[in-house]
């Protein structure tokens, strides 16, 4: 099942090929091929236990892997040493030395490695301007707020002038606030510094925003990698589908069905025409498939443009300011739609529907493919 | 070690047992002295032990260290007669000698060997459970047993030093028992064979205890190990190292049942210890204010070790 | 930046899939320098351990005219047990000779009430710390923890006064309740530190329930709190049994325990050192507290770290 959708570019920064990992009996990873190229951000998605953030030690070296081999700079670099790859990496727990100033933090590796006295000045002088914490350099982690940890702890990263960046989940100890402005900055980062970075995070809000391209992962294989627009617009799987979107996209069940020479998704005594859909594959009547559809992707009311009219009685409305989010009742199965803000409907009221099938999802009920 | 961990208060049941037969007039607030009496009954003998046993005890011991107290304690106040008597004893003089010499050694023997040990544990290495179960199963004997079989091993005339003559090396000398000058450190052998186990264990769980994402970041940084260890574990590991330090330190004062059993105190009087100087004055020469006296020298040197210690730990936190 | 992401283009996986090079995991010797040196530190270091345990039983199990021609560390050519029968029944302690046995059942007697006693009161301490604080509550518990640094020393002889006040100096009894009151700083918190550990609701809960003081204690905290019971009964088990200071101290001879009689067998000044017979003792009164030890595994580990503070 993977859609490795890899790219052939000569600018590949980091490469991975027939990656397998496994503990003993049990496979983190598993044949796993993956392309990043020279300067792009790419986030590893996925829910805890993935495999996500196994893959990213592997590319920072801190694991070995059981088989594959793995490329960095069209280096191949699977016996090296982390220290030795070219890469630098931010961790969860910022991991800053504790009885160390700030600027102690940054140089340590430097001076280990020997790197000349005003060398080491001149890089922990530039990283501090980036990231504005000047004032900092002389305090010591525990006087640090969370977010002026985690900035030390991308400087770290950044004094070691490498090409590739890794974060480990790095905003997940931060509280929400926090987080969304660090998310600007890491961005802001990646837009003047144009390095190339890998981004481990299960936060998808973080992945959609941040990223060149998403892997999806699942069970240690990735699932779809492409940009946000098309994993979000274009999900290859249910369980990509599934996962990304908030509330999480409607899903129907019934059958493919022709007629009148047109193809419709039949669900019970309810038919949606299929007319406008971007098939990959053949849609055959009599398969049984799954219809996905965002929920702001289904009209209401005066909203409906013409086509198809369904009807929906509400169950359940849960204004959040911006959004309104209507539960509703159709053929005998739960539906979410998003409108605006300011319309309002009673539990119980009946609401006319429109479907923007460009828009819609269709998978195999069995494969869970899209077709 | 957390000694005092705290819990938010808020166990005051009043709430719940407030009257609700009449609802209008409000509840009487019952006698203070009568609040929680089950928890106040079981607490008795903490409470006893706690101010008679322990505080009773320590001050009584203290007030008699100034009385001229012969085989029976008598309150006969001598000022300060029985400390200048007691800094006049070579015997005393020695046994703060031996203490500090082996107060000293054994604290940096403990900290270095049980350290040394836990790092070995903690490369991920296989028999872990074995090695953890030798190294600690002399902590479960008496000091009596170690100082018996110790002295049976340090014996010159069948232990170590025979057993190495016979090998060819006829003038080797090791009898650490029998030898005034080294007699002290014959007592280290022991106690270091029955206490690094301890040091060893709380130092592996002070290792346990530290973030993964602090060895990845010092790989990636490129530090080797040994600097890793020296510069950013071990700083970490402060406040494991202290507790183990309070904890070496307060046994290393009382010291006792081990130079009874190795050697009696002897040769003469060479290995003898301020806790057995305490004992042999209180039992069997019938000089009780000597003994007070000595043994409150012995709280003093507790007291230096601990005072800071306790204020160091709890001095700026307040506790719940 | 150059490209843009959306443009990707499917290319067939195995274009340049055989590059050369390291592949896998790194291939490592299995007798690398680092394993030779890290697996000969620590089997030095156990055999440095281990020695003592092993020349006890080999020279227990040796005659005395072997120990005197051969060495310590060599195994006895000809086993016997005869030095374990004599230490257990026939050694002599200055006054009698019925071996190490008397001293065995005096310990059995003072342990067995001094462990049952000292776990019972520091459990309802520790509970009514935790859960029903009251006022100078936490000043009583302050002393009692500091107490547990003060050298034993200090508080000996006010100690024979009371216990001689109370007519039950030099009896078991008196011996009993001297451990009971030194075993009750380490057992108090280690028993407060644990019911504080857990979830207050459950009490909250139990109090809204109408149940009181004692009714929560055993129908809610004891049930939940076996292991510490066990950690607990493991320290007093050990730390009782490996006594010395105050069994020599509030006993009389007829009343020591095995670890007074045993050095007074091999310390004895009189007769013929049978060293053997030296060494069947010290494992016999070692047994117990190793026995306990192997048994208990991390528990142990457990109950030691609490009881460090014991010193």
């Amino acid at each position: 099942m993977i859609h490795d959708n890899t790219s052939f570019r000569t600018d590949t920064s980091v490469s991975i090929r027939d990656l397998s990992l496994s503990f003993g009996a049990v496979t983190v990873l598993e044949n796993l091929n993956l392309d990043i190229h020279d300067g792009e951000f790419l986030v590893l998605l996925g829910s805890s236990g993935c495999g996500k953030s196994t893959l990213l030690n592997c590319i920072a070296g801190l694991l070995e892997p059981t088989e594959g081999q793995i490329f960095i700079k069209d280096r191949n670099v699977t016996w090296e040493e982390p220290k030795d790859r070219g890469i630098g990496m931010v961790f969860q727990s910022y991991a800053l030395y504790p009885q160390m100033t700030v600027e102690k933090n940054l140089s340590f590796g430097l001076r280990v490695a020997g790197v000349p006295r005003e060398e080491i000045d001149k890089r922990v002088a530039r990283t501090a301007g980036i990231l504005q914490i000047e004032p900092l350099l002389k305090r010591k982690p525990a006087e640090l707020s969370g977010g002026q940890r985690q900035r030390v702890a991308i400087g770290r990263a950044l004094v070691r002038d490498v090409d590739v960046f890794l974060f480990d989940e790095p905003l997940s100890n931060l509280d929400a606030k926090l987080r969304a402005e660090l998310r600007v900055e890491i961005k802001r980062l990646h837009q003047a510094l144009k390095n190339t970075m890998i981004y481990v995070t299960h936060d998808q809000i973080e992945a959609l925003t941040l990223a060149d391209r998403i892997a999806i992962m699942k069970s240690g294989v990735i699932q779809q990698l492409d940009d946000p627009i098309t994993i979000y617009n274009r999900p290859n799987n249910l369980f990509v589908a599934g996962f990304i979107g908030s509330p999480s996209m409607n899903f129907l069940s019934g059958e493919l069905a022709e007629e009148g020479g047109r193809i419709v998704f039949k669900t019970g005594e309810t038919r949606f025409s299929l007319d406008g859909y971007g098939h990959a594959q053949p849609l055959t009547p009599g398969r049984k498939v799954i219809l996905g559809l965002r929920p702001e992707h289904i009209k209401v009311d005066h909203d409906v443009a013409g086509g198809e009219v369904h009807e929906a009685v509400v169950d359940i409305e849960e204004p959040m300011g911006a959004d309104n989010l209507l539960w509703l009742k159709y053929a005998g199965q739960t539906m979410s739609v998003r409108i605006g803000g300011e319309r309002r409907y009673k539990p119980g009221s009946t609401v006319k529907l429109g479907c923007d099938m460009t828009m819609a999802s269709v998978f195999d009920a069995e494969t869970e493919e899209r077709l | 070690m957390t000694v005092f961990s705290t819990k938010p208060p808020g166990t005051s049941p009043s709430a719940v047992t407030s009257s609700t037969a009449r609802p209008k007039t409000r509840a009487r607030r019952p006698n203070r002295l009568f609040r929680n009496l089950s928890a106040k009954i079981a607490s008795i003998p903490m409470v006893l032990t706690a101010v008679v046993i322990f505080l009773g005890g320590t001050v009584w011991t203290v007030v008699y260290s100034f009385t001229n107290s012969k085989l029976l304690p008598r309150l006969t106040f001598v000022g300060f007669d029985q400390y200048e008597r007691l800094w006049a004893t070579p015997r005393w003089l020695v046994s703060i000698q031996n203490l500090a010499t082996y107060g000293i050694l054994s604290l940096i023997f403990s900290l270095v060997i049980g350290f040394l040990l836990a790092a070995l544990m903690d490369q991920k290495i296989r028999f872990e459970d074995t090695f953890r179960t030798i190294f600690l199963y002399p902590f479960a004997l008496s000091f009596i047993v170690t100082g018996l079989v110790w002295q049976w091993i340090l014996n010159p005339e069948f232990g170590v030093q025979s057993v190495v003559r016979s090998l060819g090396w006829t003038s080797f000398t090791f009898d650490p028992l029998y030898n005034e000058d080294i007699v002290i450190y014959g007592i280290l052998i022991a106690a270091l064979w029955q206490g690094t186990g301890l040091v060893m264990c709380l130092m592996l769980a002070g290792l346990r205890g530290i973030d993964e994402d602090i060895w990845k970041a010092a790989r990636v940084d490129g530090i080797p190990m040994w600097r890793t260890y020296l510069f950013i574990i071990i700083p970490m590991m402060r406040p494991v190292f202290v507790t183990t330090l309070v904890i070496i330190a307060s046994g290393i004062v009382r010291i006792y049942d081990l130079v009874v059993a190795q050697t009696s105190g002897g040769p003469g009087i060479a290995s003898d210890v301020p806790a057995k100087y305490v004992y042999d004055y209180m039992f069997f020469a019938q000089n009780l204010g000597q003994g007070f006296a000595a043994s409150t020298m012995m709280l003093l040197a507790v007291a230096i070790v601990i005072v800071p210690w306790a204020y160091l730990e709890f001095g700026g936190r307040k506790r719940g | 930046m150059d490209k843009s992401p959306i443009l990707t283009v499917v290319q067939p996986a195995a274009v340049d899939r055989l590059r050369a090079g390291p592949q896998g995991k790194r291939p490592r010797p299995a007798i690398s320098g680092r394993n030779v040196m890290l697996y000969g530190a620590l089997g030095l270091a156990a055999l440095y351990y281990l020695l003592p345990l092993y020349v006890m039983v080999v020279t227990s199990l040796k005659g005395m005219p072997e120990i005197r021609l051969g060495n310590i560390f060599s195994p006895p050519m000809e086993i016997t047990f005869e030095p374990w029968v004599k230490a257990w029944a026939e050694a002599c302690t200055g006054l009698n000779c019925d071996g190490l046995s008397r001293g065995f059942w005096n310990s059995v007697k003072i342990m067995v009430p001094s462990v049952i006693l000292s776990i019972a009161i520091a459990s309802v301490n520790g509970y009514a710390l935790a859960n029903w604080r009251f006022k100078g509550a936490d000043l009583f518990f302050t002393i009692l923890i500091v107490g547990a640094f003060i050298p034993y020393q200090v508080m000996i002889y006010p100690l024979v006064i009371v216990l001689r006040e109370l007519g039950i100096y030099g009896t078991l009894s008196g011996l009993i309740l001297v451990h009971s009151i030194f075993g009750m700083p380490i057992l108090t918190l280690l028993f407060r530190n644990y019911f504080v550990s857990l979830p207050e609701e459950l009490f909250k809960a139990a109090r809204i329930d109408g149940a009181g003081f004692w009714q929560i204690y055993f129908r809610i905290m004891l049930p939940m709190s076996l292991p510490i019971f066990v950690v607990a009964m493991i320290l007093q088990v050990t730390g009782i049994w490996n006594d010395f200071l105050f069994g020599v101290v509030f006993t009389r001879p007829e009343n020591y325990p095995m670890t007074v009689q045993l050095n007074n067998i091999v310390n004895s000044v009189q007769g013929v050192k049978e060293y053997n017979v030296n060494m069947a003792a010290t494992l016999l009164s070692g047994a117990v507290p190793l026995i306990v030890y192997f048994v208990s595994g991390r528990l142990f580990v457990r109950g030691i770290a609490a009881g460090a503070v014991k010193g």
